[in-house]
C-alpha cells in the first residue's frame, strides 16, 4: 500500500494496537474526518505535529486552515476558540503542556464556563493537553491540573487511564456541546503495558460515567490517571499476600462526578480509599469523601482515607519526584490499614 | 443646501440623528429607573460617546438572519447595540434584571447576545472581547465568508495581556477584524498618562503590524467614514484595522462616581462639545433636516424608551430556584439538600422534580 502521511493514524483500521497517545491521536483524525467543523490550534502542532507528536500528519492531511500554529499566547488563542465555538465550529486547543493552561484560566473560568448559563451560548469546545509526573519533567512540566477547573461550575473534567478511554472519552468530549477539559497523563502516553487493539467500528466512552477496573467486596479504591494502574499493582499484592478483595472505580470523568458508582461501591465495601497523583490539600479525594458521607455515612465500617502527591512543587530531582509521588507502596499500606480497621 | 456627505442620503442621515437620540434618550431613562429604586446594579452611561458607537456601527452591514457582520461592543457602545437590532425593551429587562430578559436574570446591563442580528455583549474582563472576536472573525476566514467583526474596547482595556493576545492572534491571521478604541481619557479614574506611554493608542498598533486611524469620536459623519474604510479594508483581506475614537467620558465609570479627579474646566469644554447638539448643528447648517424633524425624533426616542421601560418594569424578576438550571447543556444539578420540603442530605433534589416552584407574574423588585 503506498505510504500516506497519516498511516500511523491507521493501526486500529488494520488491526493493530495502540498506545494511549495514539488513541489520542486517531481520536483526533477521526472527527476531523467526521465533522468539518472541527478544528485544532497550539503551539507546534501543525508542522511540527505537536512537542509529543499527537497532531503528526495532520497539517498535510487537513490544512492550515484547520490545523493552527499559534503564538505562544494560551489566554489569547483559548479565546479565540471560543469566539470560534460562538460561530458553530468546534475547536479543540491543545495547551503543549497542560501546566501552560494558567494563562488561559480567566477567559476558561470567567467566560467559557460561563457562556451557557448567561445565555450566551453552549462553547462545544475542548482543552485538552499532556498531564502528570514521573518523568523528571521539574514543577511546570509534571502538574495534574484538574482541581484549578474543578470549583467552576459550567467545566467538565475528564481524565482517562486506558487508550480505549482515551479515544472513547476525546471523541465524546468534542461531540459534547459543553467545554471539556481534557487531561491525558504522559507517562501513560507510551507506556507498552497499555498498548491495546481499539474496536474498529466509532465508538465513544460517556462523560461523566466511572468505570469498575475491578470487582471486590472488602474494600473501595477511587482513583483516575495513572493511579489506576499504580492501584492495580497494589490491588494484586493484597490479594495474594493479604487475601483481601479490593474494587477498583476509574473514575475517568471528574466533573461532573459519578457519585451514584462511588457511593454504589462504598455501600457495598463499606471502606473508601482515594488514590490521586495530585497534591493532597483540595485534591479531589476532600469531594468524594464529603460525597460519600452525605450519601453513605450508615454505610460506612472505617474512616474515609487517601493517598495522593504531597503538598509541594513537583521537584525535578529523581529522589525527590519519587518521594513526591504516591507509590503502589503507599497504597498497599494504607490498604492493609483500612481493611483491618 | 449641501450635498449629501459620504454618499450617504437623507433618510440615513435622519437614521443615524435617530439613533443618536435613541442611545441618548435610553440612558437618560437608566438614571429615572435608577433614582425610582428599580435597577439592579451599576448604571454606565456613554455620554459624550454616543456618535462613536453609532457611526461606527452604522458603517457596518447588519442583517438578522446570521449572515451580517458581527459587534461586541462594551457597556458605553449601547448604541451599537440598538443599531444591531437590540430590543429596547431587553435593554431595560437586563438593567432591571428581570427574568424576561435574554439572559434570564442572569447577566447584567449589555452583556447579552444574539448571533442572529450578530453582536455579542461583552464580559467584565477586560481584554477577553479581543480574543473572542478574534475567534469569531477567524470563522469568516475559516468559511470564506464576506463578514467583518468590530470589536470595542477603552484605552484601559488596551493595558491587559488579553487585548494584546487577542490582537496579536488576529493580527497574524489577519482576521477581518476593526478594532474600535474607545479612548475616551478614562479607565474609571485612570488617565491614559499613566496607564501607556504612548500619545494615542494607534502607536500601538506598528507592534501588530495592523493598520490605524484616529478619529474625533464627537463627528458621527468622521467615525462612520472612518470605520467603513476600516472595515472594507478587513473585509478586502487586508486583516485587522485599528481606529481610534478620540472624545471624553462625561460621566464616572458608573453612576455612583462623582468622577471627583476629572479637572471640572477639562469637562464643562467637552460639555461644550456634545455630538448630538454637534450633529444637530450640522444637518440644519447644511439644510439636511429641519429643526421640527429633529426634535420629532428626539421625542420618539425618548417616549420609546419611556414605553419600552414601562414593558420591562412589570416584568418579574426570576424565580429562584431557576439559579440551578442550564449550567450544562445535557447534566441536571441538585437544589441544596436543606431547601427540600423533607430535608434529608442523602436524597438529591433535581431540578425535573421542582418545576413546580416556578413562579409566574410579578414579583418584588428587591431594589
Amino acid at each position: 500500500m503506498e505510504q500516506t502521511t497519516h498511516d500511523h493514524l491507521l493501526k486500529t483500521k488494520r488491526g493493530e494496537p495502540v498506545t494511549l497517545l495514539e488513541a489520542v491521536s486517531e481520536a483526533l483524525f477521526e472527527e476531523m474526518t467526521r465533522d468539518p467543523r472541527v478544528f485544532l490550534m497550539g503551539e507546534d502542532i501543525g508542522v511540527y505535529g505537536g512537542a509529543f507528536k499527537v497532531t503528526r500528519g495532520f497539517l498535510d492531511h487537513f490544512g492550515a486552515g484547520r490545523v493552527i500554529d499559534t503564538p505562544i499566547s494560551e489566554g489569547g488563542f483559548t479565546g479565540a476558540a471560543a469566539g470560534a465555538a460562538h460561530m458553530g465550529l468546534r475547536p479543540v486547543v491543545e495547551m503543549q503542556f497542560m501546566d501552560f493552561v494558567s494563562p488561559a484560566y480567566d477567559v476558561i473560568t470567567n467566560y467559557i464556563a460561563t457562556s451557557r448559563y448567561r445565555g450566551a451560548g453552549a462553547l462545544p469546545l475542548v482543552i485538552r493537553g499532556p498531564v502528570g509526573g514521573g518523568n523528571r519533567g521539574g514543577p511546570f512540566h509534571s502538574q495534574n491540573v484538574e482541581m484549578a477547573f474543578f470549583h467552576t461550575p459550567g467545566l467538565k473534567i475528564v481524565y482517562p487511564s486506558t487508550p480505549y478511554d482515551a479515544k472513547g472519552l476525546l471523541k465524546a468530549a468534542i461531540r459534547d456541546d459543553d467545554p471539556v477539559i481534557f487531561e491525558e497523563h504522559k507517562g501513560l502516553y507510551r507506556a507498552p503495558g497499555l498498548r491495546a487493539v481499539l474496536p474498529d467500528e466509532d465508538y465513544t466512552v460517556p462523560l461523566g460515567s466511572a468505570r469498575t477496573v475491578r470487582e471486590g467486596a472488602d474494600l473501595t479504591i477511587v482513583t483516575y490517571g495513572a493511579m489506576v494502574h499504580t492501584s492495580v499493582a497494589a490491588a494484586d499484592t493484597l490479594e495474594s499476600e493479604d487475601g483481601v478483595s479490593i474494587e477498583i472505580i476509574d473514575l475517568r470523568t471528574l466533573l461532573p462526578l459519578d457519585e451514584d458508582t462511588i457511593v454504589g461501591s462504598v455501600k457495598r465495601t463499606g471502606k473508601l480509599l482515594v488514590v490521586h497523583e495530585d497534591t493532597r490539600t483540595g485534591g479531589i479525594a476532600g469531594e468524594i469523601a464529603m460525597r460519600v458521607s452525605e450519601k453513605a455515612f450508615e454505610w460506612l465500617d472505617g474512616p474515609m482515607l487517601r493517598v495522593t502527591a504531597i503538598d509541594a512543587p513537583v521537584p525535578y530531582s529523581g529522589s525527590l519526584e519519587d518521594y513526591f509521588l504516591p507509590q503502589a507502596e503507599d497504597v498497599v499500606t494504607a490498604a492493609r490499614y483500612l481493611a483491618a480497621y | 443646501m449641501s450635498d449629501y456627505p459620504h454618499g450617504l442620503g437623507r433618510a440615513n442621515l435622519l437614521e443615524l440623528y435617530g439613533a443618536l437620540c435613541l442611545t441618548r434618550a435610553a440612558e437618560e431613562r437608566l438614571e429615572v429607573l435608577q433614582k425610582q429604586g428599580h435597577m439592579t446594579g451599576g448604571l454606565y452611561r456613554s455620554l459624550g460617546q454616543e456618535a462613536g458607537a453609532v457611526g461606527a456601527a452604522y458603517a457596518l452591514r447588519r442583517k438578522s438572519d446570521g449572515t451580517g457582520d458581527v459587534v461586541a461592543p462594551t457597556v458605553r457602545a449601547a448604541g451599537a447595540l440598538f443599531l444591531f437590532g437590540a430590543e429596547l425593551t431587553d435593554f431595560f429587562r437586563q438593567y432591571m434584571a428581570r427574568g424576561t430578559s435574554p439572559t434570564r436574570g442572569r447577566e447584567a446591563n449589555v452583556h447579552w447576545v444574539n448571533f442572529e442580528k450578530g453582536f455579542v455583549g461583552p464580559v467584565s474582563p477586560l481584554g477577553t472581547m479581543v480574543e473572542v472576536m478574534a475567534g469569531v472573525t477567524l470563522s469568516f476566514r475559516f468559511r470564506d465568508d464576506d463578514r467583518v467583526g468590530m470589536v470595542f474596547y477603552g484605552d484601559g482595556a488596551s493595558s491587559t495581556g488579553a487585548w494584546h493576545e487577542g490582537l496579536n492572534f488576529a493580527a497574524v491571521q489577519r482576521c477581518p477584524l476593526v478594532l474600535i478604541v474607545e479612548a475616551n481619557q478614562w479607565a474609571f479614574s485612570t488617565p491614559p498618562e499613566r496607564t501607556s506611554r504612548v500619545r494615542s493608542f494607534t502607536e500601538k498598533a506598528a507592534g501588530y503590524g495592523i493598520g490605524a486611524t484616529s478619529v474625533d469620536g464627537t463627528d458621527v459623519l468622521a467615525v462612520f467614514q472612518a470605520v467603513r474604510r476600516a472595515a472594507a479594508l478587513a473585509r478586502a483581506g487586508d486583516g485587522v484595522q485599528m481606529v481610534e475614537l478620540r472624545y471624553f467620558r462625561r460621566r464616572g465609570h458608573a453612576q455612583h462616581d462623582p468622577q471627583e479627579y476629572v479637572d471640572p474646566a477639562v469637562l464643562a469644554e467637552w460639555e461644550s462639545r456634545d455630538p448630538i447638539d454637534l450633529y444637530r448643528a450640522r444637518l440644519l447648517f447644511a439644510g439636511w433636516a429641519s429643526d421640527e424633524e429633529l426634535s420629532d425624533l428626539a421625542d420618539e426616542a425618548a417616549e420609546r424608551c419611556r414605553v419600552a421601560a414601562e414593558q420591562a418594569i412589570g416584568e418579574p424578576l426570576p424565580p429562584g430556584p431557576e439559579a440551578v438550571e442550564d449550567v450544562y447543556s445535557n447534566v441536571s444539578l441538585p437544589h441544596p439538600w436543606t431547601r427540600a420540603p423533607e430535608p434529608d442530605p442523602r436524597r438529591d433534589h433535581r431540578p425535573e422534580r421542582v418545576a413546580t416552584l416556578r413562579v409566574d407574574g410579578p414579583s418584588d423588585t428587591g431594589s
